[in-house]
């Protein structure tokens, strides 16, 4: 017989040292006997002397994880189920996790559940009280967890509550994060944490407030919350009052007969809740401006301009580089472009309506340079509602869709626009379909700029027609 | 925190009492950046309370005060209940005090209808801009969407929430009509319509809209509908919105009734049922006919389980070979759930099972016995006319002589 003598507490490390020095030297796990160190010795057992160069155990990666669970378990038995676990996989029996039937992989994955659930009591049953030092504040709580999962539970913390300064003390370590590392320390007492914290009463109140007296199930809530951990939450005191108030409560509500209301019906503001819609372009365009980019970038929502009842409706894409600085739509070098398109035409600018599908510059920022992103169908979706209120409020004769992103927002769906140029219905909305400018301002030689100008020219010749 | 606000947030948490979701699960992995606040997780319940339901979000409402008048609700307008209202900043101080203190997982919040429909989404959107934007807070989030309200506060909340959700309340437009008439079915699943395409959108674009989906509730027992009815509402919700859940509320009787209501609450047993239905159809391959006619009149047996009550009516699909059957065949097996299954299928590879190796496998391996076979045991009395009395009747405690 051998005797091995570990710290106490979920020791991993020890565990493999022992493990690699008992495989090298062939040891079955009958002739074993797993001990807590500083117990009194096993006089029928030689101890087990170290082997710094004993070879590392080739182990299957789900046994790795499981042994990491395990160890963690209070039950002394844990060390000897594991060496007999990595005993049978090194012996013939490398499957033997797969089979959840076998005895031994049963009991160790009820012992690795058990750790499991009680890592994320911990992670819900923790109650931080608030304490002032010296102007700073910190949280402290005081858990007694079942098993030794203070280590494996603390990142969870970590990771949620990065700003605070938190300590968390157990009868078995305490940790402390800083803002920057957890620090595992000593055992620690009940008396060490703070007595209480002034919104416990706040939250006491809420508890009692949720529960509904006409439902109560109290075998039910013992099995998820255990009455081992009611000492320390703060919220376990009122429990035994409120299944003792239930049942009558639940009777008064029930017997109480239906009342008349001792209010006046407010008919009026009834009334007034169905006429919410913007009214003006002036409140619309208020709610545009404090509302959120649906897009990222955007610094500043673009508003569109122009007198109400314009003939002619133009909506472009989104604003640009130019536009989001000004805050003006159709400002930058394919706004000159549509402008001069414009004069040509014989439409007047200042008596048009310019707005976008999409009211914020969609942007990356590569160094000092925003470059514009084309918006996604998504994307131009999320500001629909805006553009439409926005166009039945101006009432054009005719809506001008520039380019494919425009004719996407007022047609609902993609709409080809160099198979589809020319007069459109865009729902109950008379329409018509052409390039963006900035199109043209891409185009890379000459003629076809000349070319494709001309057209655009035309095409805004034509909305003109159909506008008057 | 002062008395006037704690007494706030006891109108207004009783006020909200009666929703009955409370999953805080389905939302992207998020930890708090440096100097942040919050994280997610797959659902932790940090309470119970004596009715045995999970705490786990802040769910409270906005304000109690509403100009509808819906019947089955207390906060209608025509209830007598004590009124309060929140300010946005008040919200978020309460969410930021119970947060650090581990006491949630984050928000639910909900609203009665105060001036406006609009004006009211507009607070609550505020309130969780709020909490991301200013304080950094990457907790869990759910609102409760206002149906009414216009559409871009419907977009603008799927930046910040979680998850969005919108009551259905009642399963027809015609008890809608009845018990809710300032409701429209229309408006609701309008609603809805348009926070499913958004989430869809946003998925295939990899934005963040909404990301752990929308869900709805429904409240049973209120009108006349039956089980069937309410499941086949269900079906459609989840296959027409995609929603991730519906939840089903049995009413409850409340403080400050309606006349427009029944006096007694239907028993909670049928919620339950319909809870195990409506898993029987999104992850046992049960159809809505199959369902349906295992009912009696539509109504779910309340004694047995919906699955058991398949089982007694189809006794030629049975004995299943728990060496043998495929796993849509084990699915179907009274007391075997789909993590049982997937362990039977991963064991039997290594030698055929026996009794006591089902039982290591399951939490109660005596359920499903009357509808297996084992090298070791044949499902017996599976004819026998009184085997539904036999699976449920209740073990006698002896007398002391």
């Amino acid at each position: 017989m051998r005797s091995v003598a570990l710290r106490a507490g979920a020791n991993l490390a020890g565990f493999r040292a022992a493990l690699r020095a008992l495989m090298a030297e062939g040891v079955p796990p009958a002739e074993v006997v797993w001990q807590e160190e500083g117990a009194p010795a096993d006089l029928h057992a030689r101890p087990l002397v170290p082997h710094p160069e004993a070879p590392a155990v080739p182990l299957p990666r789900a046994a790795v994880d499981l042994i990491a669970t395990v160890v963690m378990h209070r039950a002394p038995e844990r060390y000897a189920r594991l060496h007999d676990l990595c005993w049978r996989l090194t012996h013939g029996e490398a499957a033997l996790l797969d089979d959840p039937s076998d005895p031994l992989v049963h009991r160790l994955g009820a012992m690795a559940r058990e750790i499991r659930r009680e890592i994320h009591k911990m992670h819900a049953f923790v109650r931080f009280r608030r304490v002032e030092e010296a102007g700073l504040e910190r949280y402290v709580a005081w858990f007694e967890p079942e098993h030794f999962i203070l280590e494996a539970a603390a990142p969870f913390f970590r990771d949620r509550f990065r700003a605070l300064d938190w300590t968390i003390l157990t009868p078995v370590g305490s940790v402390r994060w800083n803002g920057e590392s957890l620090a595992f320390g000593p055992p620690a007492t009940r008396d060490e944490a703070p007595a209480g914290d002034p919104v416990e009463a706040a939250w006491t109140g809420y508890y009692a407030a949720t529960f509904n007296p006409a439902r109560v199930n109290p075998a039910r809530m013992r099995q998820e919350m255990p009455r081992r951990y009611w000492r320390d939450l703060p919220e376990a005191a009122t429990i035994p009052g409120l299944i003792a108030e239930a049942p009558a409560r639940a009777r008064e509500m029930i017997e109480k007969e239906a009342e008349m209301p001792r209010k006046r019906d407010p008919a009026r503001a009834v009334a007034a809740m169905a006429e919410q819609r913007p009214a003006s372009l002036a409140e619309l365009n208020a709610i545009i401006a404090r509302s959120d980019p649906f897009v990222e970038g955007g610094t500043r929502a673009v508003l569109g301009e122009g007198p109400d009842h314009a003939a002619i409706a133009f909506v472009g894409e989104q604003p640009g580089d130019q536009e989001d600085s000004q805050g003006r739509p159709f400002v930058g070098p394919a706004g000159q472009l549509l402008d001069r398109a414009l004069a040509e035409a014989g439409i007047g600018r200042a008596a048009c309506y310019l707005t976008n599908a999409v009211k914020h510059f969609k942007f990356r920022q590569t160094g000092k340079r925003r470059l514009h992103q084309t918006p996604t169908a998504g994307e131009v979706r999320h500001y629909r509602w805006w553009l439409e209120t926005e166009l039945d409020l101006v009432a054009p004769r005719l809506t001008v869709a520039l380019g494919a992103t425009a004719a996407l927002a007022l047609a609902g769906r993609a709409v080809p626009v160099t198979k589809n140029r020319g007069p459109w219905r865009f729902g109950d909305r008379p329409g018509y379909l052409t390039v963006h400018p900035s199109y043209l301002l891409r185009l890379p030689d000459a003629e076809a700029k000349a070319r494709e100008y001309a057209r655009f020219v035309e095409d805004l010749r034509a909305a003109r027609a159909l506008a008057a | 925190m002062d008395d006037r606000l704690a007494t706030k947030l006891r109108i207004l948490a009783d006020a909200a009492k009666y929703d009955a979701s409370c999953a805080s699960s389905g939302a992207p992995k998020r930890r708090a950046g440096p100097g942040g606040l919050g994280s997610t997780s797959n659902g932790i319940c940090h309470s119970y309370t004596p009715d045995g339901r999970c705490v786990s979000l802040l769910k409270i409402l906005m304000t109690n005060y509403c100009l509808f008048d819906c019947a089955y609700c207390v906060n209608r307008r025509s209830s007598n209940t004590p009124r309060a209202r929140f300010t946005v900043e008040e919200v978020i101080a309460v969410t930021l005090d119970f947060y650090k203190r581990n006491y949630i997982e984050g928000l639910f919040l909900s609203s009665g209808i105060a001036r406006s429909p609009d004006r009211t989404m507009e607070d609550m959107l505020r309130i969780a801009r709020g909490l991301r934007r200013d304080h950094g807070f990457a907790g869990y989030i759910h609102l409760k969407t206002i149906p009414e309200a216009s559409p871009w506060l419907i977009e603008q909340a799927g930046l910040w929430a979680d998850r969005l959700s919108v009551n259905l309340e009642l399963p027809s437009a015609a008890s809608l009509g009845r018990l809710a008439p300032e409701k429209s079915a229309a408006a609701i699943e309008g609603a809805m319509a348009q926070t499913r395409a958004r989430i869809a959108e946003a998925r295939e674009e990899r934005r963040r809209f909404a990301p752990a989906g929308q869900s709805t509730q429904v409240i049973v027992g209120a009108d006349v509908a039956t089980d069937t009815e309410l499941l086949t509402t269900s079906d459609r919700l989840y296959r027409e919105h995609r929603l991730a859940r519906v939840y089903y509320s049995a009413f409850s009787p409340i403080p400050e009734p309606s006349s427009a209501l029944p006096p007694e609450a239907p028993p909670l047993g049928r919620e339950n049922r319909l809870y195990q239905a409506d898993w029987l159809l999104r992850s046992y391959g049960f159809t809505l006919a199959e369902i349906a006619a295992a009912t009696e009149g539509g109504m779910l047996d309340l004694g047995i389980d919906p699955k058991l009550a398949w089982a007694l009516r189809h006794r030629e699909r049975f004995p299943v070979d728990v060496n043998r059957a495929r796993r849509s065949e084990l699915l179907r097996v009274p007391g075997l759930g789909i993590r049982v299954v997937d362990r039977i299928l991963a064991a039997r590879r290594h030698g055929a099972l026996r009794l006591a190796d089902l039982a290591r496998l399951t939490r109660n391996s005596r359920r499903p016995l009357p509808f297996i076979v084992t090298p070791d045991h044949r499902a017996p009395g599976l004819d026998r006319l009184d085997l539904r009395a036999r699976l449920t009747a209740k073990p006698r405690q002896l007398e002391l002589f």
